[in-house]
């Protein structure tokens, strides 16, 4: 299966005249320095540096704590969604299934009377089956994931309404409740949800930069056709990807009734779209093939420091939401403007030059 | 059957509309959703002969009605509106804050909610349509934007039953001839888009370029004016279904129209309308929407408690597009065998070209259709 894929990323090559890769016509450093990720980066620094100085209580020891805990949700939710974007699907049903897995754990836990490890464990298992509901659909059956999980976002959202009502589910010992809350280092700004999510980073990285699997990520999301005749599995990528989404909503799902105490089938409404948001803001392309996960790193936490500064600066959380609709748009009209750009300035080089930069695949035309 | 799938021509016209009709999904839609309201009323009468009832099963549905409509319009193009529900948001607290703040006439005020919509379907098209950027992105951000605007400009204010003049909120109850003046909106905004769709050369351009954007370029269609048109009719019906919220509910307040995109694209989808473009119609999208308002008022009713009504839409639309791909393989099954068959032969279609019963019309059939 990996014999057969593209080197591409970190295999540095010495650099004989003629390429014919676009993404190899440019040295090492530049291709890593200037790229969408990048420019995240430094755009999450600046703002970061901005708010540290100018922003009042910005640089205080809760405004980091909060950050963190606020977008953990995001952050971890974004790592299987990166995946899944990058092969050219979409996952809308994320929301719903933490929403289903706070209200499954909350039942098993104080109606069933288990104990919280067992219920998290079934909780996380509700969630990997939603996800395989949604991968076994999209990935063999061979359905479109935007209506897919369409359906699936009021299906399991409405499961969890189903079962809980209005009601909600508040018994949780204390003893994890705080865990939820606890810093790593007391007086340090670093929650201990950190810790799992660093883990869950680092193996995701693993998995979509410097694995075989990964590399066929990238190719379904570039051409499934040409990734199945080069012996990437396609269906089965599609459905462990999913299944990984529905896994760590179901995670995320313990994690959001435990910090804030409620397991109610309202929990994290709506947390899709800031998800896709940060990861389309963090360099993912909405067609497949492009991304990466630094990028969408930054990407989550670049909106949660321009939501915690605004916030700070006693903008209403509407402005908030305006400034992330437009950064959004901004973003990914971005990537049409520099291609027009470069392209003229092709244009401009000499008709002589035959490696044209590739177009930007376009939707509507 | 398959014949006319080959050659559209060689029936009567009568009876290739009959035919049509039988194997629609519009059809299979309008069965269950009779059957649904069937089986509602002989638990409870009062769900069709009670005094509000009649009235509320056809008014209900009226202003999803209208944003299903506008967003088969842009589905068909493949792509889709997730703004809806914001700039429907938008509109109902204009119109509010109009009465509020000027004298204006009603029907001015109708059009300007209209205006403000098909404005901000505008921006949605023209980022669409020249960014090259996937609708579903562009509209997202879009969504955050309006809403956010909407916010802003609403602040914790609340448009009340009082602020608004009493004969523009008893258009939201008032009937003529037993049937609601909103739902008579709704029919007739349905009718006139129904027929450009089916029979004005734009309407017809709209599936060509859903089924393939790029060919359609290539034939010299206007691929980006007749985006930016459907987005513009789009952001137009959900403003006019600003306006009917505005006057059917007689509040309006901050969490109008949240989420109600998603019951959009559902409401299209369970009416055979592919995410994916170029085929389905705003009747099936329309009875989708009612279907999906129904099940919901019924569903009490059957007794089964209202806190299920999201599990069983949600399920539906997985059901309908499930359905439609069964559908899909089995009309491509005929069709190859139909193509197989020596070419000589035109007698009626062999055995195995029969199994298209009851088909939508999906992706395959769709593509003929368009180019027609």
């Amino acid at each position: 299966m990996s014999t057969l894929t593209q080197p591409t990323g970190t295999a540095s090559t010495p650099a004989p005249e003629v390429r014919t890769y676009a993404s190899y016509s440019r040295p090492y450093w530049q291709r890593v320095v200037l790229s969408r990720e990048f420019a995240v980066i430094a755009l999450l620094v600046a703002v970061f540096v901005y708010s540290q100085s100018q922003v009042d209580y910005f640089d205080g020891p809760q405004t980091l704590y909060y950050l963190f805990r606020d977008t953990a949700s995001i952050l971890l939710l974004a790592l299987p969604m990166t995946a899944i974007i990058v092969t050219g699907e979409i996952d809308l049903s994320v929301a719903s299934i933490v929403g289903l897995t706070s209200v499954a754990f909350g039942m098993l836990h104080v109606d069933a009377g288990m104990s919280v490890t067992l219920a998290a464990v079934l909780a996380v298992a509700i969630g990997a089956v939603c996800g395989a509901f949604n991968g076994f659909l999209v990935a063999y059956v061979g359905l479109p994931s935007i209506a897919v999980t369409i359906g699936t976002l009021a299906l399991f959202r409405g499961i969890g309404a189903g079962l809980l009502g209005t009601e909600s589910r508040t018994d949780f010992p204390d003893s994890w409740t705080d865990l939820a809350k606890e810093r790593i280092v007391e007086g340090q700004p670093y929650p201990m949800i950190l810790i799992p999510f660093a883990v869950l980073a680092v193996l995701f990285a693993l998995m979509l930069h410097f694995s075989s699997f990964g590399r066929g990520i990238y190719e379904i999301g570039l051409n499934d056709e040409a990734a199945h005749f080069t012996g990437v599995d396609v269906a089965r990528t599609k459905a462990v990807l999913f299944v990984l989404s529905g896994t760590v909503a179901g995670f995320v799902g313990i994690y959001t009734t435990l910090v804030t105490g409620v397991a109610r089938a309202e929990n994290s409404t709506g947390l899709e779209l800031p998800v896709i948001a940060a990861c389309l803001l963090g360099g993912v392309s909405i067609f497949g093939g492009k991304g990466a996960l630094h990028g969408v790193i930054a990407g989550v936490l670049l909106i949660g420091v321009i939501q915690r500064a605004m916030l700070l600066e006693s903008f209403t959380i509407n402005i908030i939401n305006i400034t992330i609709g437009v950064l959004l748009v901004l973003s990914v009209m971005s990537t049409s403007l520099l291609a027009l750009g470069r392209r003229a300035v092709a244009a401009g080089r000499g008709a002589r030059d035959s490696r044209r930069p590739p177009s930007a695949p376009a939707s509507g035309r | 059957m398959s014949d006319t799938a080959v050659r559209p021509s060689a029936a009567s016209p009568v009876s290739r509309v009959l035919n049509d009709l039988l194997r629609s999904r519009e059809l299979a839609v309008a069965v269950v959703l009779v059957l649904l309201v069937a089986v509602t009323t002989l638990n409870s009468s009062s769900f069709l002969f009670g005094s509000t009832g009649w009235r509320d099963l056809l008014l209900t549905p009226s202003m999803l009605v209208l944003l299903a409509v506008g967003q088969t319009c842009v589905l068909i193009t493949r792509n889709v509106d997730l703004s809806v529900g914001s700039t429907l948001g938008l509109t109902a607290y204009l119109t509010g804050r109009l009465f509020i703040d000027t004298n204006l006439p009603i029907v001015v005020v109708v059009l300007a909610g209209i205006l403000m919509g098909a404005v901000l379907g505008l921006v949605n098209g023209v980022l669409v349509a020249w960014g090259r950027v996937p609708a579903l992105v562009i509209t997202l951000g879009t969504m955050y934007i309006y809403r956010g605007a909407f916010l802003t400009w609403a602040g914790s204010d609340r448009i009340n039953a009082d602020d608004m003049p009493s004969t523009f909120r008893n258009l939201g109850t008032e009937s003529v001839l037993g049937i609601p003046v909103l739902t008579i909106v709704a029919v007739v905004v349905l009718a006139v888009v129904g027929y450009y769709l089916r029979t004005a050369g734009g309407g017809r351009e709209l599936y060509a370029i859903g089924s393939d954007p790029d060919a359609a370029a290539l034939y010299g269609l206007k691929v980006r004016r007749r985006i930016l048109f459907a987005f513009v009719l789009s952001g137009a019906l959900a403003g006019l279904a600003g306006v009917v919220s505005a006057a059917r509910f007689g509040t309006v307040s901050s969490s109008v129209g949240t989420g109600v995109e998603f019951e959009a694209v559902g409401a299209a989808v369970i009416g055979g309308v592919a995410i994916f473009g170029g085929s389905g119609t705003v009747w099936g999208a329309a009875l989708g929407a009612f279907l999906l308002v129904t099940i919901n008022r019924a569903l009490p009713v059957l007794g089964i408690s209202d806190f299920w009504q999201q599990a069983v839409v949600g399920a539906l639309i997985v059901a309908a597009i499930i359905l439609d791909r069964v559908l899909v393989r089995r009309q491509e099954k005929a069709l190859v065998a139909a193509r197989d068959t020596p070419a000589g032969s035109t007698s009626p279609g062999p055995p195995t070209a029969t199994p298209v019963v009851a088909g939508a019309s999906p992706s395959t059939s769709g593509t003929q259709e368009a180019v027609r």
